[in-house]
């Protein structure tokens, strides 16, 4: 898309003079626009990072540290809190919720988008339904469902939930991205002899990288955050995501919260996600200039 | 259409296999016949904390009995979320949880709801422990849970100020006022407790009620006792704030900023827990008041001051496989000498009488004489089964009198309707 | 949208598809139930059971230590006109200008970052990473930076030189509750209306220079009504979010200074006064309420949000 503009630009000889004026305006918008988001967005975050620094962070209120250190980090990972073992949960839970709510979601997506069938409606209903529930009400008698398959302090139970409340979005996503994708693509391959299971996975799959990566970013990110699920159906560090990790830190006694160790443990739970995003968020951009959408 | 049908059906399938997976609340552990005599390993769940003390009860325990080990559960550190954690475990009748270390204020609400198991009191020296401690594990007569630590209030004041102005620490809030404007002279705050809506602004309450000479409840949680004394209590803090002798901002304190405020030298007098004093003597830069405070029992109003009874008690589950382990264990980890250890590594104040007299333990913590005092007068929050809703009302309306919403009269007469509602069942 | 699909490919394919003969109706509809049973299975296990029984819970009285009887909806009549009335509406109404505040300013923000991260610029990907960390920090860590950041000596006061205490009082913890909920989120309104805006094709908006028009009537005219359904389904799941909103007011306020909403009252109630029935009553209003708001915002935005989803982003 930017080159698009760029080259069409000088054809264009309409309002010359105030064409190089609204440029530079234009531009100067957008730095300014540019430098409140990052602001906006990152300037808690660095008060976090400093936090994270310092020795005493809720006595020492410097803007920047002045005798910056890691003990936080050190506490984060040190015996006391065992943090690797949370990380590694997280991950995992977040990362199969994400695998298999996408994979129920396309499934879903696709045959809400690209099949006919009656009652649609009724379904789409039926799954935005679902997302309105308060999670708070599902706790208990969840608990005393996977309490009596036996599977507290296990994976299971975090996954399957996290799925749960996550499909509705992603299934409305996909289903919005699924929906734009034009049929002549899908009949071409019907035209080449390929059945409906292999149009779907050869044809629309790679074309729907874009909305897929995006609903993928939703998911992750909203089991990686999930905690009151995860606090009730873990007990022990074999299952404990970050979320619950994070809550017990504790300091000497019971009255004293670790600031500093939490801000630690919140800097490294976030930027791996950044990161995450930020190689992902390549592949969006590039699905959409492969031409799956107009243009 | 038959298509339509027929996925509504499968779902439906599904949900009736699943709804009866879930069977009805006998499903899911109950303990059998065995539960009583069972020995094995078994699990011990408390809030977690950093100072040491249950791995060091926990490792003794382990090396003496190598068939009935003993791994820790943590929860995390908030008493909101601890209970939650005990509440979803003990309402599936879960036999996750064998040994609980309770907050003092959920014996009554726990024994009540049949998720304790009763405890010989033979088996325990009760009579060498503090009263008021033991007497948070009681309730209608029964001993459901042993003290392991008990907690009062201090006066924690900054000595250096009274030392040079010739005063000594006040013994009741008038006199406490009347120092207050030393502290504007060196400008800081007077004085603070806890005043968020929170379970620490219940026990400020319940100790400015005590200190009238009043009480909150009654009679296992039956009588609602609260009259002038409690009147003039909320007045005293309410008073506080409105005329500065409180600072504002102590609204939005709980345990950790109000000694924040204290040990970075910003207030003269504060009340709280023990823990405070090892952080006010700790040797780092951000503490300002190392060697200039003292401890002092807390003031009183119209009498003595009387401390809140804090602490935790370990208690055994109704629905724990192994409770004769388990209450082996709790007579162990309760006993006199591991007290004695906790006290070393932590400074909390034990359940035994005789350790605050101890010459190595008082060496340490000075503040440990001046604890017992205030722990002989204390007295316990409200025993009633109905506590989270008790605590809530107080909170309620002592937090609206303290901002001044409410005067002090129309908030104890509205906190006596509500509590006179919840004591007839909730 | 429309114009482009016709220009490039006319009349070809109807909307929909292509015709189908009655026999591939039929496959299509069996490939369709095939590949909706997984959904179909997940949400009822896993919402349909709990929603079931909390409303089959929430007509029976709460007996800590009796049995419960049945009592119609006598715990409904407690929360809208009995004893719980005072609690139940201060909640409701909280809640619903809590949304409506929340929501305007997360879709200014949200939608404004969406117009800067389409454009095209030097580091573009970095801009979009950035955006997304309010969002990927831990909500559980979030809430207690903001928690932090809202003491009275804390850095908000700090950096702007103020004297509040935030959670001190009504309207400061609401607008506290407020700064830090819309700070968290509009980066996930950010990005669903970036993935709507991405989709509109530069060519619409050469045109309409060409035209003459100014970028206000750019974007009042094209991008707004193109972008509109992306916009819709973002407000919609942001607004079931906010409705139920639970750990903010809970951390930051504890539900003080009138600050409860329809769902901390719903845990305390169920979980801290172990009162199942009545905390089952709150959650099955809270949830027929958010279904009637979900039906408003609808027919407001005069958008059919499930017919969207059908069809695709316009």
């Amino acid at each position: 898309m930017a080159t698009t503009t760029a080259t069409t630009r000088p054809a264009v000889r309409a309002r010359p003079q105030s064409r190089r004026g609204g440029f530079l305006r234009e531009r100067g918008w957008l730095l300014l626009g540019v430098a409140f988001i990052a602001v906006y967005c990152l300037a808690p975050f660095y008060w976090m990072i400093v936090s994270s620094l310092k020795a005493n962070p809720l006595l020492d209120r410097a803007l920047f540290p002045k005798n910056p250190t890691l003990v936080n980090y050190q506490e984060v990972f040190s015996g006391e809190n065992n943090f690797q073992y949370a990380l590694r949960n997280s991950v995992i839970v977040a990362g199969l919720t994400t695998v298999v709510a996408l994979l129920i979601g396309v499934f879903a997506a696709y045959a809400l988008a690209r099949l006919q069938f009656r009652g649609k409606k009724l379904v789409l209903g039926a799954v935005l339904a679902t997302a309105m529930f308060p999670l708070i009400a599902l706790l208990t008698p969840l608990f005393q469902l996977f309490s009596n398959l036996g599977l507290i302090d296990t994976y299971p139970p975090m996954i399957i939930t996290d799925i749960s409340f996550t499909l509705p979005l992603a299934i409305y996503v996909l289903t919005s991205f699924f929906s734009e994708m034009p049929w002549e693509l899908e009949m071409a391959a019907k035209v080449d002899g390929a059945t409906p299971g292999q149009a779907f996975r050869k044809v629309i799959v790679p074309i729907a990288a874009p909305g897929v990566f995006t609903s993928a970013i939703i998911v992750f990110i909203a089991a990686w955050n999930e905690f009151l699920i995860a606090y009730t159906m873990t007990q022990t560090l074999a299952s404990q995501p970050v979320t619950v990790a994070i809550a017990k830190f504790t300091g000497v006694s019971r009255f004293e919260q670790p600031f500093g160790t939490i801000m630690a443990a919140g800097v490294l739970v976030t930027i791996p996600l950044v990161i995450l995003v930020l190689l992902f968020q390549r592949r969006i951009v590039a699905g959409l200039t492969a031409g799956g959408v107009k243009g | 259409m038959p298509r339509r049908l027929g996925k509504l059906g499968l779902v439906g399938a599904v949900v009736a296999l699943v709804l009866a997976a879930c069977g009805g609340p006998n499903e899911g552990g109950g303990s059998s016949g065995g539960g009583a005599q069972g020995t094995g390993p078994i699990t011990f769940v408390a809030g977690k904390d950093t100072s040491g003390k249950y791995p060091k009860v926990i490792e003794k325990w382990n090396a003496a009995h190598p068939n009935e080990k003993v791994s820790m559960i943590e929860l995390p550190e908030a008493a909101d979320a601890q209970r939650s954690g005990f509440v979803t475990n003990l309402q599936a009748k879960s036999d996750k949880y064998d040994v609980l270390g309770i907050d003092v204020v959920w014996t009554a609400e726990f024994a009540k709801s049949g998720w304790l198991v009763e405890l010989d009191q033979s088996q325990f020296q009760l009579a060498q422990m503090l009263k008021p401690a033991v007497d948070t594990g009681m309730f209608e007569g029964k001993l459901w849970a042993v003290p392991y630590d008990t907690n009062g209030g201090l006066l924690f004041y900054r000595k250096d100020i009274l030392d040079k102005a010739g005063k000594k620490p006040p013994t009741t809030f008038d006199e406490l006022k009347a120092l207050c404007p030393l502290a504007k002279q060196n400008n800081i705050d007077c004085y603070a407790g806890q005043f968020f809506k929170y379970e620490g602004l219940t026990v400020n309450f319940a100790e400015a009620v005590q200190a009238a000479g009043g009480e909150i409840m009654t009679d296992n949680g039956t009588k609602v006792a609260l009259g002038a004394p409690a009147v003039q209590g909320l007045s005293v803090l309410a008073d506080g704030f409105k005329q500065g002798e409180i600072p504002k901002q102590a609204i939005t304190y709980k345990e950790q900023e109000s000694q924040r405020a204290f040990v970075s030298g910003k207030l003269m007098f504060l009340r709280n827990w023990p823990y405070v004093y090892a952080l006010a003597a700790k040797d780092e830069p951000a503490n300002k008041v190392r060697g200039k405070f003292g401890v002092a029992p807390l003031p009183g109003i119209s009498g003595p001051g009387s401390s809140s009874l804090g602490g935790l008690n370990f208690a055994v589950s109704a629905y724990s496989k192994k409770q004769k382990t388990a209450i082996e264990f709790v007579k162990f980890a309760t006993n006199q000498e591991n007290a004695k250890e906790m006290v070393l590594l932590t400074g909390n104040a034990p359940a035994w009488t005789d350790l605050y007299n101890d010459p190595e333990l008082v060496k340490k913590y000075a503040h440990l004489p001046i604890l017992l005092e205030g722990l002989q007068q204390a007295k316990p929050r409200p025993v009633t089964p109905y506590y989270q809703e008790v605590t809530s009302a107080i909170q309620e309306d002592a937090y609206a009198a303290l901002q001044g919403q409410k005067s002090p009269d129309q908030a104890v007469t509205d906190l006596t309707t509500k509590l006179n509602e919840i004591a007839q069942g909730g | 949208m429309t114009v482009a699909t016709e220009t490039v490919h006319p009349a070809r394919v109807r909307r929909g598809g292509p015709a189908r003969t009655s026999e591939g109706r039929r496959a299509e509809a069996r490939l369709a139930f095939q590949l909706l049973i997984p959904t179909g299975i997940v949400l009822a296990v896993i919402i349909a059971y709990p929603v079931v029984r909390a409303i089959w819970l929430s007509l029976y009285s709460d007996a800590r230590f009796g049995t419960p009887e049945f009592v119609g909806i006598r715990n409904y009549l407690r929360a809208f006109t009995g004893t719980g009335s005072g609690v139940f509406w201060q909640a409701f109404w909280f809640t619903t200008l809590l949304t409506l505040v929340t929501m305007a300013f997360e879709l200014v923000v949200g939608f404004g970052m969406a117009l800067i991260m389409n454009k095209a610029f030097r580091g573009r990907g970095l801009v979009r990473a950035s955006v997304l960390v309010p969002w990927a920090i831990p909500t559980a860590v979030s809430a207690k930076l903001w928690e932090w950041n809202f003491q009275p000596d804390g850095v908000v006061n700090q950096i702007f030189r103020l004297d509040v205490i935030w959670t001190g009082s009504h309207w400061p913890s609401f607008w506290a509750i407020v700064i830090a909920d819309v700070w968290k989120t509009a980066p996930f309104i950010a990005l669903l209306v970036l993935a709507g805006l991405q989709i509109i094709p530069n060519e619409v908006y050469e045109a309409a220079r060409v035209d003459g028009a100014t970028a206000l009537q750019s974007f009042w005219r094209i991008t707004l009504p193109l972008v509109k359904s992306a916009v819709i389904v973002a407000v919609l799941f942001r607004m079931l979010d906010v409705l139920r909103i639970f750990d903010l007011p809970f951390i930051l306020t504890n539900g003080a200074n009138q600050t409860e909403t329809l769902s901390t009252i719903a845990y305390k109630e169920a979980i801290q006064n172990l009162h199942p029935s009545y905390g089952s009553t709150l959650s099955t209003i809270t949830f027929a309420y958010i279904i009637v708001a979900a039906f408003l915002v609808n027919w407001i935005a005069k958008a059919d949000v499930v017919k969207t989803a059908e069809r695709g982003v316009k």
